[in-house]
């Protein structure tokens, strides 16, 4: 069977999807190049009008998206840097995400931001280091964050299906992963679907992209001392409530594993919703980057500022220890 | 012009520093036809009392938080969509009641959704400040000011991609021309030649700030800089402005590529109607009469039959009873429904309060 690699699903989803679809197209920048590998092989196969190569106008492109979309296309935004989507925050946002609702339902605006290199890159400095998924959840924009080149696959395939704006974080941690599939079972996997990647009954960890491979690492090295479930919410937003309930009603703990920041981010809004609706029987932790800034410049400043392993089994020792609040 | 209509001393002195006078008037290509006169005065005198009618309602509470009126600039609006062929598309600002009226929006649906009626336009969702209605063609209206610049060139695109000979007609203020995004769409616009035409209502204000405080250089500047015709445009004169447009919206249509208008106009009232409380003196009496010597109501009344053009007035009155019976009767919407239509696919959000 091929080994399929998470930039290879990306690359394969996007590519079916505009053989599926005539009104879907692709614009980025460095398209004509295939910079990043994602849209490998797309110019020659279905030409300049739908593989389009913008300048940079990240503003403008977003916009412009928003207008195709409104007249009947399907949109696929690559983007480079994370940072980018800090910058059109408000097309996204504010423009795009709204317009459903400020024309009463008038029309949708189906465009998929990709954003296929989240997170940190080492030596990149502060700049190219952000994980801003938790903004987009914040604010209701649908949001997707796979781990593995299957979910991959399946959740592009479903946010270009979607009708409404969703984002797209592909882990630049995960990029690299591969994973022996048969093309053919490759399906679209429904937006707010959790996955247990390894069934426990201590505790939950809740782990979020790339960091799903660290927690099952994690929990392998543990499993002398705890049977440690590792569940994937796989999309940020919508979340699958329902998946974790079930997960923590079977160990009543809970640990998130989170690579965005500490304050206002997922990590925090899934203790809180925890503690809200669920029953723990000890007070959740979450493992998370401090707020601010990775240094991304030099390795030994790095790696610490990042959720790493041993934090994880720390706050997973320390969940199982507490007897109650 | 219209005969016995001359530009007040102060029009000039009112130029932007470094662009030239405001031309005199302007021809309507060949094969393009005149509307008629009377028709361009009646969608003039009909946005002027429907924004009247509008403000009334705005005192009365039925409109609630006001609406920015645009008495004064009512024929950039009717000239400029007079030139558009019915599936030809809109993109509005804040300031749009009169693109939706002049595009051909139902009255009644326009006034509704101001007063946040589920008959509305957008069932209420979009208030005064984003109409969209994709019946008349109306695509949008940005909150952030120059935003649909780059809209406008991703519908023009998908457009013209799909072989259909739709022209985009994108409006926006002179506050809206020191915004990036809006140069990063002409940029597109300009690159791609795309059918849009772009509308500078300038009417010197941008809320409080005066336009020559506001702008570097000139606003026809900005897209000539991007390689897309610019011109200024008297905003006053309803046939001038139809034929700067029709113009404009002709090259688009061939493959001409975009242009930029920057109509000279002004807005009588406040910014917006929160005005008529807080009271702000940010200009002076004078040079709003000196304005008011050039209303473009008035300059299109003088080129039509006396009798005809009472008949209309009449006309437009009855049709506003309507419009405003209409609004007010329609039913307020259920609380119930306040997260209908968030997601395309019917997903709610969760509550912001779980008990
Ligand atoms: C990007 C942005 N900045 C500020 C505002 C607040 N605001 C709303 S309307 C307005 C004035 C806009 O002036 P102009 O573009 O000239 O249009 P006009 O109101 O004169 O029609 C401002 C500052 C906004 N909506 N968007």
């Amino acid at each position: 069977m091929p080994k399929l690699s998470y930039l290879k699903a990306l690359n394969r989803a996007l590519g079916d999807e505009m053989d599926r679809d005539e009104s879907v197209f692709v614009l980025g920048e460095d398209m004509n190049f295939a910079l990043t590998n994602v849209t490998a092989g797309f110019l020659k196969r279905f030409g300049p009008d739908r593989v389009v190569e913008v300048p940079l106008t990240e503003q403008g492109f977003t916009n412009f998206a928003t207008g195709a979309a409104m007249a009947g296309r399907r949109p696929v935004i690559e983007f480079q840097i994370p940072f980018l989507l800090l910058l059109v925050f408000e097309q996204i946002t504010n423009q795009a995400n709204k317009f459903l609702m400020m024309s009463g339902g008038q029309r949708s605006v189906p465009v998929t931001y990709l954003m296929p290199a989240a997170g940190w890159r080492a030596g990149w400095g502060a700049q190219h280091s952000d994980q801003p998924y938790s903004m987009f959840a914040h604010m209701g924009v649908k949001t997707v964050l796979p781990a593995t080149p299957t979910d991959a696959y399946g959740l592009l395939t479903t946010a270009i299906r979607d009708d409404d704006p969703v984002v797209f974080f592909g882990p630049l941690a995960s990029l690299s992963v591969r994973e022996i599939v048969e093309y053919t079972d490759l399906a679209p996997i429904p937006l707010g679907s959790g996955r247990v990647h390894r069934p426990g009954t201590d505790v939950t960890v809740v782990a979020l992209g790339h960091l799903v491979h660290e927690a099952l690492a994690v929990a392998e090295e543990l499993a002398d001392e705890a049977s440690i479930e590792v569940w994937d919410p796989r999309s940020v937003y919508p979340f699958d409530w329902a998946g974790l309930a079930e997960s923590v009603a079977k160990t009543g703990r809970l640990v998130v594993f989170d690579d965005s920041n500490r304050s206002c981010g997922m990590g925090a809004e899934i203790l809180a919703t925890a503690a809200e609706e669920m029953r723990l029987q000890a007070p959740p932790k979450r493992v998370t980057r401090p707020d601010g800034a990775i240094v991304g410049a030099v390795p030994e400043l790095d790696a610490v500022l990042q959720p790493t392993r041993q934090q994880l089994a720390e706050a997973v020792r320390s969940v199982l220890k507490s007897t109650g609040w | 012009m219209a005969d016995g209509v001359a530009v007040p001393a102060a029009l000039d002195g009112l130029a932007v520093a470094g662009v030239a006078a405001v031309p005199a008037s302007a021809t309507v290509p060949a094969g393009v036809t005149t509307p008629d006169s009377l028709d361009l005065y009646r969608t003039m005198r009909f946005i002027r009392r429907f924004e009247e009618r509008a403000i009334d309602l705005v005192r009365a509470g039925e409109i609630f938080s006001g609406i920015h009126p645009c008495i004064g600039q009512e024929a950039v609006a009717a000239g400029a969509c007079a030139a558009l062929d019915p599936d030809d598309i809109v993109l509005s600002s804040h300031r749009g009641h009169g693109h939706l009226l002049a595009k051909g929006s139902d009255p009644g649906r326009v006034m509704a959704e101001m007063a946040g009626r589920v008959t509305g336009i957008d069932k209420g969702r979009g208030g005064s400040f984003h109409p969209s209605d994709f019946t008349s063609g109306v695509y949008n209206a940005t909150g952030t000011v120059g935003h649909g610049a780059g809209i406008a060139a991703g519908i023009a695109w998908a457009a013209a991609k799909a072989g259909e000979p739709k022209v985009v007609l994108s409006f926006f203020g002179d506050g809206a021309v020191t915004q990036g995004a809006l140069l990063e769409g002409f940029n597109l616009a300009g690159l791609w030649q795309l059918p849009v035409v772009y509308i500078c209502e300038n009417n010197r204000y941008a809320t409080t700030l005066p336009v020559e405080t506001a702008v570097a250089g000139t606003i026809t500047g900005r897209g000539e800089a991007f390689g897309i015709p610019s011109s200024v445009v008297d905003g006053q004169d309803v046939e001038v402005v139809h034929a700067a447009v029709a113009e404009a919206v002709a090259r688009a249509r061939s493959g001409g590529g975009p242009s930029l208008l920057e109509m000279r106009t002004y807005r009588y009232h406040g910014h917006h109607t929160f005005e008529m409380l807080v009271r702000l003196r940010y200009r002076e009496q004078a040079e709003i009469d000196a304005w008011k010597e050039r209303d473009p109501l008035d300059i299109q009344a003088a080129r039509v039959d006396a009798a005809a053009r009472e008949r209309v007035d009449a006309e437009v009155e009855r049709e506003l009873d309507e419009v405003v019976r209409f609004a007010v009767d329609s039913p307020r919407p259920d609380p119930a429904d306040a997260m209908d239509h968030y997601y395309a696919d019917g997903f709610r959000p969760r509550p912001g309060v779980s008990l």
